[in-house]
């Protein structure tokens, strides 16, 4: 029984020690990020990175929409928000450095002969008003409309720019990630689908059977993308208040240098070029 | 002499308390993390049970949950579909593939097949999964556009949970004492006649069991039928149509769930748990009903 109790006390004990190292720990140097979906994991993924080149730093990503992105760094309940469109007229009391653009390409099987879509027949064929390639000088075949998830950034910026409501959208196949977007349409001679341009352009380009469509006579390109002609894009704006913390600007010049290339590339996105 | 004796009763009942305390603790463990579950799942979903009435998860017109539109409906038919699709192709499949490991084979074959099974059952889900993306949606699509549909993952499904049936009929029925097989044999039984009158009835709980434990893989399966299965919210109405279950809806939108979407997601993991209970109770039924008679 005795040592029973010491077993209890012994643990108590290491419970206890365990805990306060783990107060210590978050008092020190910490880094508070809060916004954006589409930018979180990225952030993460930055945020990890950053804790590791400073040792005692530690980067908090906590997700809720754009808008509170912007409504806590007002408030300064965090350093740094994370907003992943253009900023605003009514937020120019914000500082925003973008660190990543994003863009959607519209994608089809390689064998498809159809060569560019106008802006009306892409959204006919997702809304279900256009179901056989041949009404659009394809082959007499039945169109697979690939969708993605609810939720999904992709989604919301596709719906944002050809205005249309997901409850309009008439799907046969709904998809989660890209690379399972890129799967179903290679896999699927009759399949359009839209997945992230830089995971599209990376494997089209290691012969998996895929073609991006032009859109309004834009070739769908991260080279176009960078130079700002393609138009179903956005930018991935890191904001802070107008005098950022020492703290907050090292991160976010990290964000920006080569250093986060490959990270940012690994989510899919384009680096910005700082020189 | 006394004194040694006293010793070892002392030491053993020591023994005793402490295996006691241990066990009560294991179990004590087990059964407070399923408990932990259940209560973790209903604060997760108590911001969306608390403002949307229940009767709107099954009455509202469709899926649209950044729009206010919560119907879960087409969701649980479609994993009760898929599941019960996949098992009515397995329990026949797969007891047949038990009882020629058991009676029919050369112990040499029966060896090699049973390797096979063992294999099939190591495969992880999402390398059927990619092999069906990749392989079988393709090939229906040929036949019956678009592919990905209730039917693929029926199929998907069956290869997956086979081995789950196959082995734990094999063991039930090698269980089996041999006493009943000699009996059946000594009153000049076919090899049909015993295994139909004797070792089935006999190992009959055991493969209950087993169909169970395949049931709960199939409708438990998420990144496999993910991504056969087309995942469109609807109530099938083909084989050939695409459905979404339960756990694939979660898998694919809780990334980026916020809110009360994320909370009605939450929702669909206590109706998938429900549904499981359901199903283990149901299986508690048909055991008992069999052991009386």
């Amino acid at each position: 029984m005795r040592f029973l109790r010491r077993f209890v006390w012994v643990t108590i004990g290491v419970l206890m020690l365990t805990g306060l190292s783990a107060v210590s720990i978050a008092s020190s140097h910490k880094l508070v990020l809060t916004g954006s979906s589409t930018i979180a994991p990225l952030a993460v993924e930055l945020g990890r990175r950053f804790e590791s080149l400073h040792p005692g730093m530690r980067v908090d990503v906590q997700t809720g929409g754009s808008a509170r992105g912007i409504n806590d760094t007002r408030k300064g309940i965090a350093d740094i928000g994370m907003v992943s469109r253009a900023m605003k007229a009514d937020e120019q009391d914000l500082q925003a450095v973008t660190i990543a653009l994003d863009g959607i390409g519209i994608i089809v099987h390689a064998s498809n002969p159809v060569a560019a879509l106008t802006r009306q027949q892409i959204a006919d064929i997702f809304t279900g008003k256009i179901t056989n390639w041949h009404e659009v000088g394809g082959k007499d075949a039945r169109i697979t409309v690939v969708n993605k998830a609810e939720g999904r950034s992709t989604l919301e910026l596709f719906l944002a720019y050809f205005q249309l409501k997901n409850s309009e959208i008439r799907p046969h196949i709904v998809i989660g990630d890209n690379q399972q977007g890129i799967k179903t349409v290679s896999g699927n001679p009759h399949a359009i689908g839209y997945v992230s341009i830089g995971a599209a352009e990376y494997d089209a380009q290691r012969g998996v059977p895929l073609k991006l469509l032009p859109l309004d006579s834009v070739a769908a390109s991260v080279v176009n993308l960078r130079n700002g002609d393609y138009p179903l894009s956005r930018p991935l704006n890191l904001v802070t208040r107008m005098t950022p913390t020492a703290l907050a600007k090292r991160f976010i010049d990290f964000a920006r240098s080569e250093q986060a290339y490959d990270l940012v590339e690994m989510q899919y996105f384009i680096p910005v070029s700082v020189d | 002499m006394i004194w040694w004796k006293c010793s070892i009763l002392f030491q053993s009942v020591s023994i005793d308390r402490w295996f006691n305390a241990g066990l009560r603790l294991g179990a004590t463990v087990a059964a407070l993390i399923m408990a932990l579950i259940l209560l973790f799942l209903l604060l997760e979903s108590w911001p969306a049970l608390q403002h949307i009435p229940l009767m709107r998860f099954v009455t509202d017109d469709a899926w649209h949950p950044l729009e206010d539109r919560y119907n879960l409906l087409p969701m649980v038919t479609g994993t009760l579909y898929a599941s019960s699709g996949s098992l009515l192709l397995v329990i026949p499949l797969g007891i047949a593939s038990a009882l020629f490991m058991a009676f029919y084979a050369s112990p040499r074959m029966s060896m090699l097949y049973r390797r096979l099974i063992e294999l099939l059952a190591g495969i992880p889900s999402v390398v059927f999964g990619f092999w069906g993306l990749t392989t079988v949606v393709p090939l229906i699509n040929q036949w019956q556009p678009p592919g990905a549909s209730l039917l693929t993952a029926i199929l998907i499904l069956t290869l997956m949970i086979l081995p789950t049936l196959v082995l734990t009929s094999y063991a039930a029925l090698i269980a089996v004492p041999d006493e009943y097989l000699r009996s059946a044999a000594a009153l000049g039984l076919s090899r049909w006649g015993m295994i139909y009158g004797v070792v089935l009835p006999a190992a009959r709980q055991g493969i209950v069991a087993g169909i169970l434990l395949a049931a709960g893989r199939a409708v438990g399966e998420t990144m496999a039928v993910l991504m056969v299965a087309g995942n469109v919210v609807q109530h099938a109405d083909s084989l050939f149509a695409p459905i979404r279950t339960l756990t694939a809806n979660i898998a694919l939108e809780m990334a980026y769930a916020m809110g009360d979407h994320r909370a009605v997601l939450f929702v669909s993991g206590l109706l998938l748990l429900l549904l499981v209970m359901i199903l283990t109770t149901m299986a508690g039924w048909f055991g008992k009903e069999h052991h009386g008679e």
